[in-house]
């Protein structure tokens, strides 16, 4: 008998006794009533709380507040799904030339990704009382590895992404998508329960969430 | 249906590998709680994770809606097992995945290692996993020649120092800041020699560390925390990035989980990844949770590898009072509120699994004979507090008793010599003496008479401080107090079966204050 056929005869000889399969009392919380406003600041205190930098933006405003953001940084990576005009404001004061794109057919090897600063992403939906956001692989937020290795983050949250609880968020989502569930910069306790923000990803995570 | 079973009943197989106690616990509790640095690292950490999850936990005006859940959804888990493999196995293989099956720690770690060598590497990066630790694949991997690196900064810390991790969260809570500082100056490659303490140089030194080995890794190592049957998904929660980086930057991406961590649907996902932060590091979410499903065209690794684990799981899942043991997502819960626990550490339980629910687990996997496993079920005070804690609701107290009653079965009758008649045991003998003593009021009657022989035995100072034979272990810590001159029994007999009306006055009043009340434990006189 081959090693699957094995175990599944194990499983299935211990469970001679047919144990019932119990309903899944399913009452805890599985939507909820806040309104966009509400939304917003819970999903900011959460993520302050996480040590995030979060910036809140009227959709005309996003534009000048990543021309900001950008400005210290050298190098910046974003997925080729995302957005062109978000960069105007960046573009005006460098005509773009800082800016590398991940797209089909020309993909930043991780040798590239390693030499960026920054790497701006949108999401696929955010979850206001554990302060996640999820990005799940579509083309404005790219392949997983592009928000991994750059050493910071800006992560673009639009308000009407924003869910209360995780049971909403996760009917949004396709399983079968690769994801990502962020929830503030990398962080570890393993040193006497010292939390230090910013380990093996990367070190600042920047979040602006757009209004309307 | 896969679910009935038709053919001959199969005897358990247990489990091998880092499962055993190898010391009887009480031998080694005492030599861990000789060691103060662990006791005063492992007491402030148990109290500031405990803190930190009781507030979190008490945000959630449903905490115990989802918890219910949580126990119903692994209850039906357990019960439709072969079903969801089958399911899970089919979904991750059409998304491009392979699965491979281990009957037990050796098969994995051979499966593991072929896999590796089939890729041409010799070095696996690897992320925290309870299950690769339990196979020893670390070790198995070095004798075949191949470096695997631990990449979570605690594991990085132990393997650094050639220790055992003594806590499945935080695995080198015994360590203090400087002891670390040591060991990086001692054991890591380029390291800054003006290296101070602070956590955050002593995290950013594991970074500079690591960084080059993520970027150039062509094989990775991984645990997962959760696997989806309805759409062949796995996940790994985490916090420091580094399980990103093994689970995305290799080609070659091999995990290794046991059988139980199958939950049946995406929608479960919503209720446990809601109870483990929080049960877990006390945190409303952990930082980073990553999920694939098989392979990804383009994105991630291309080459997604599943090692299914049985070692003794299937024997855990036949015994019908401990396999919702089998329950145990990992969270490290029940461990911050024992009280044992938090006091001996856990090297002291010599598995994988330490705490209350490696003290159920362990001697699950492994069978209850098994070296010193059998000592386990005692390594608490059965004060409940892990139940309380743990979000899926295990009874582990009950299954304590339950495996302690296994281990007094093991041994009945087994103490004779080799080629001789067995001979019964003291506890044997002891047992069959109290069943007849309390089969009946007469029988009971006969063995009171012998009140007074104890009386004699506790002597003037009415203590008996020493038992003979298997006793003695109950009066090495404590000291019996003289039997009372008569039993309640006795007592009730005079006071009401007398014929004649009491004819002293003070013995009413000396009946409400009599023995009833303190059993025969009391030592007042009685008139």
């Amino acid at each position: 008998m081959n090693a699957r056929e094995e175990i599944l005869d194990r499983i299935r000889s211990a469970l001679r006794d047919a144990p019932a399969v119990p309903d899944v009392p399913r009452d805890y919380r599985r939507s909820s009533t806040l309104g966009e406003e509400e939304l917003i600041e819970l999903l900011t205190d959460r993520l302050v709380d996480y040590k995030a930098n979060v910036f809140i933006e009227e959709a005309a405003a996003v534009p000048q507040r990543l021309a900001v953001l950008l400005e210290g940084a050298g190098r910046y990576a974003i997925p080729h799904g995302l957005d062109q005009a978000l960069f105007a404001e960046a573009d005006a004061r460098d005509g773009g030339s800082r800016r590398v794109t991940d797209a089909p057919g020309h993909r930043l090897s991780v040798e590239e990704l390693d030499r960026v600063d920054a790497v701006v992403t949108g999401s696929a939906v955010a979850v206001a009382e554990t302060g996640t956001i999820v990005l799940d692989a579509s083309p404005d937020q790219g392949r997983r590895v592009i928000s991994l290795v750059p050493d910071r983050h800006i992560c673009i949250v639009r308000a009407r992404d924003i869910t209360a609880i995780l049971p909403e968020a996760l009917r949004r989502l396709d399983g079968t998508r690769p994801q990502t569930w962020i929830s503030g910069p990398s962080a570890t306790s393993d040193i006497e329960l010292e939390r230090v923000e910013g380990v093996h990803g990367p070190r600042t995570l920047d979040v602006v969430i757009v209004r309307g | 249906m896969s679910g009935t079973f038709l053919g001959m009943p199969s005897l358990p197989v247990f489990g091998i590998g880092n499962l055993h106690e190898h010391e009887p616990f009480p031998k080694a509790a005492r030599r861990e709680l000789g060691n103060t640095q662990l006791r005063a690292n492992l007491g402030h950490a148990t109290r500031t994770i405990r803190d930190k999850r009781l507030a979190v936990v008490s945000e959630l005006p449903d905490w115990e809606e989802l918890r219910e859940a949580g126990r119903a959804i692994k209850e039906s888990v357990m019960a439709r097992l072969p079903e969801l493999l089958e399911q899970f196995e089919a979904n991750f293989t059409a998304r491009g995945g392979t699965i491979h099956w281990a009957r037990d720690a050796g098969e994995a770690n051979a499966i593991v290692a072929s896999l590796i060598r089939e890729q041409g590497a010799d070095e696996v990066v690897k992320v925290k996993s309870m299950a690769t630790q339990e196979i020893g694949l670390n070790e198995y991997l070095e004798e075949q020649g191949i470096a695997a690196f631990e990449t979570d900064l605690a594991e990085l810390i132990v393997q650094l120092d050639h220790d055992k991790p003594s806590h499945i969260l935080v695995p080198a809570i015994h360590k203090n800041r400087s002891q670390v500082r040591d060991i990086f100056l001692r054991e890591m490659e380029g390291v800054d020699p003006e290296l101070t303490n602070e956590p955050a140089r002593l995290a950013a030194a594991a970074r500079a560390h690591l960084r080059r080995k993520f970027l150039s890794a062509k094989v990775a190592v991984s645990g997962a925390n959760f696997a989806l049957a309805d759409s062949g998904t796995l996940a790994v929660v985490e916090s420091e990035g580094n399980g990103r980086m093994c689970l995305t930057l290799p080609e070659t991406l091999i995990t290794v989980m046991g059988v139980e961590k199958l939950l049946p649907a995406w929608e479960d996902l919503e209720v446990f990844m809601q109870l483990l932060p929080r049960s877990s590091t006390g945190e409303r979410m952990n930082p980073y949770t990553s999920l694939w499903t098989g392979v990804t065209p383009d994105d991630g690794p291309q080459n997604v590898h599943l090692v299914l684990l049985d070692n003794g799981r299937s024997a855990a899942l036949a015994d019908e009072m401990g396999r919702s043991a089998l329950h145990c997502i990992r969270c490290s819960a029940c461990m911050n509120v024992c009280p044992v626990y938090e006091r001996t550490g856990g090297h002291a339980y010599g598995s994988t699994y330490p705490g209350p629910i490696g003290a159920i687990l362990s001697p699950l996997l492994t069978g209850i004979t098994a070296e010193e496993n059998n000592s386990l079920p005692y390594a608490s005070s059965l004060c409940g507090a892990c139940y309380d804690a743990c979000p899926v609701k295990i009874n582990i107290p009950d299954i304590l008793v339950h495996l302690r009653g296994e281990d007094v079965d093991s041994k009945r009758g087994k103490r004779g010599k080799r080629g001789r008649e067995r001979l019964p045991s003291q506890m044997d003998l002891g047992m069959k003496a109290a069943s007849w003593a309390l089969s009946s009021g007469k029988n009971l009657g006969l063995v009171e008479k012998a009140l007074p022989l104890g009386r004699i035995a506790a002597g003037p100072d009415k203590k008996i401080t020493k038992l003979p034979g298997i006793a003695a272990g109950w009066t090495q810590s404590r000291d019996i107090p003289a039997p009372p001159a008569q039993s309640f029994r006795q007592w009730w007999d005079k006071e009401h079966r007398a014929p004649a009306a009491p004819t002293d006055p003070t013995g009413t009043g000396d009946a409400g204050t009599g023995n009833a009340g303190t059993g025969s434990a009391g030592t007042e006189e009685n008139p």
